[in-house]
């Protein structure tokens, strides 16, 4: 991944609200591990139709934390999954340990 | 102005409640991580505005919006934009937001809602839609101990044989008429009455869900005939 994650589109949102902000990285920190889980159950199974409805609520997030190549990245592997193929696995993969990193240090 | 937002992300459900809660007289009054939950909730409160995702698993938005029977502003949010096109197919659809949404392009949505003319208010405040939002008013007369009930065909929900009677089911009421399924079958439109089951009849618009062989209409779990399946199937807007 050749961007960093970050809060921008938090802070913005936030509007200095810090009761909000803390609680909406609690949610990123609690769902994010989860989903990812659920996606890859679902593609050790070979469930792609299923993992790709993982990877669309993935995304949301990745726009979210303002990393928007990861975001194509996504879009694409999503429709691929859709369509049976699984190509773009190991480079999600990839963004995913780097976004799993990412809310640990936050 | 009350509304309820529905999404199975927890943190675009923070997101939406957070812009509602930068703007003035807007009340988020529930959040709902699936359709289904807002749909029982909506049985029993109206809302104003409702905040709605269009992909979720198993019971989407678009599916949401056909079984509404109040006519509600509603406001798609989504990450896929290939959605919108579809999206404005319904009238209740007032504007459609792309995630990650921004408190501009909220705001802006919020002035479309308060400018839309509301053809949806305008039609329910005349009196002139049926409970499925509908432009006709239709009607079944039925007889009950020598009294003629009359019945809108938006209110049945489903209709069940028990012998030598039928059974109406609304939602408010049960309806015992002395008849057969096939004589009330001949009376009711066929667009919108379809029977799936030799002892039942259901009211298409009211589906919530179909699950391997029965239907959900309301909290009613109808059995499905494997002859009557496949038209069943036939009459879907399968994607």
């Amino acid at each position: 991944m050749t961007e960093t994650p970050n809060l921008k589109y938090l802070d913005d949102l936030a509007q200095g609200d810090e009761g909000f902000r803390k609680k909406f990285i609690g949610i990123l920190k609690e769902e994010f591990p989860s989903e990812k889980q659920c996606y890859l159950d679902a593609m050790e199974n070979g469930f792609f139709r299923e993992a790709s409805e993982h990877v669309h609520k993935i995304k949301h997030k990745l726009n979210v934390l303002g990393v928007h190549k990861s975001y194509s990245l996504a879009v694409r592997h999503e429709n691929e999954l859709r369509k049976g193929g699984n190509k773009y696995h190991m480079d999600f993969l990839s963004v995913l340990s780097e976004i799993e990193a990412y809310l640990k240090t936050i | 102005m009350n509304c309820i937002i529905v999404d199975d992300e927890a943190a675009a459900r923070a997101i939406v409640s957070q812009l509602c809660s930068n703007v003035s007289n807007l009340n988020v009054m529930e959040e709902f991580d699936s359709a289904i939950e807002a749909i029982k909730f909506l049985n029993q409160f109206k809302v104003d505005l409702i905040f709605l995702d269009i992909h979720m698993p198993g019971f989407t938005g678009i599916d949401f919006i056909q079984t509404l029977k109040n006519p509600t502003k509603i406001v798609m949010t989504t990450s896929d934009t290939e959605f919108a096109i579809a999206s404005y197919e319904y009238e209740a659809i007032v504007d459609y937001l792309v995630k990650p949404i921004t408190q501009e392009r909220f705001n802006k949505c919020l002035q479309k809602v308060k400018n839309s003319s509301s053809a949806i208010s305008a039609r329910a405040s005349d009196g002139s839609n049926d409970p499925e939002g509908g432009a006709s008013v239709e009607d079944l007369y039925i007889n009950i101990d020598r009294r003629l009930i009359k019945l809108k065909y938006g209110e049945i929900l489903l209709i069940e044989a028990k012998g030598d009677y039928i059974n109406i089911k609304t939602n408010t009421k049960d309806y015992l008429v002395h008849t057969t399924l096939r004589k009330i079958l001949d009376k009711l439109p066929e667009d919108r009455f379809l029977q799936i089951h030799r002892s039942f009849v259901i009211n298409f618009n009211k589906i919530i869900d179909i699950e391997d062989n029965s239907v959900l209409i309301e909290k009613n779990v109808v059995p499905i005939s494997r002859s009557n399946r496949s038209e069943l199937m036939q009459r879907l807007n399968l994607l």
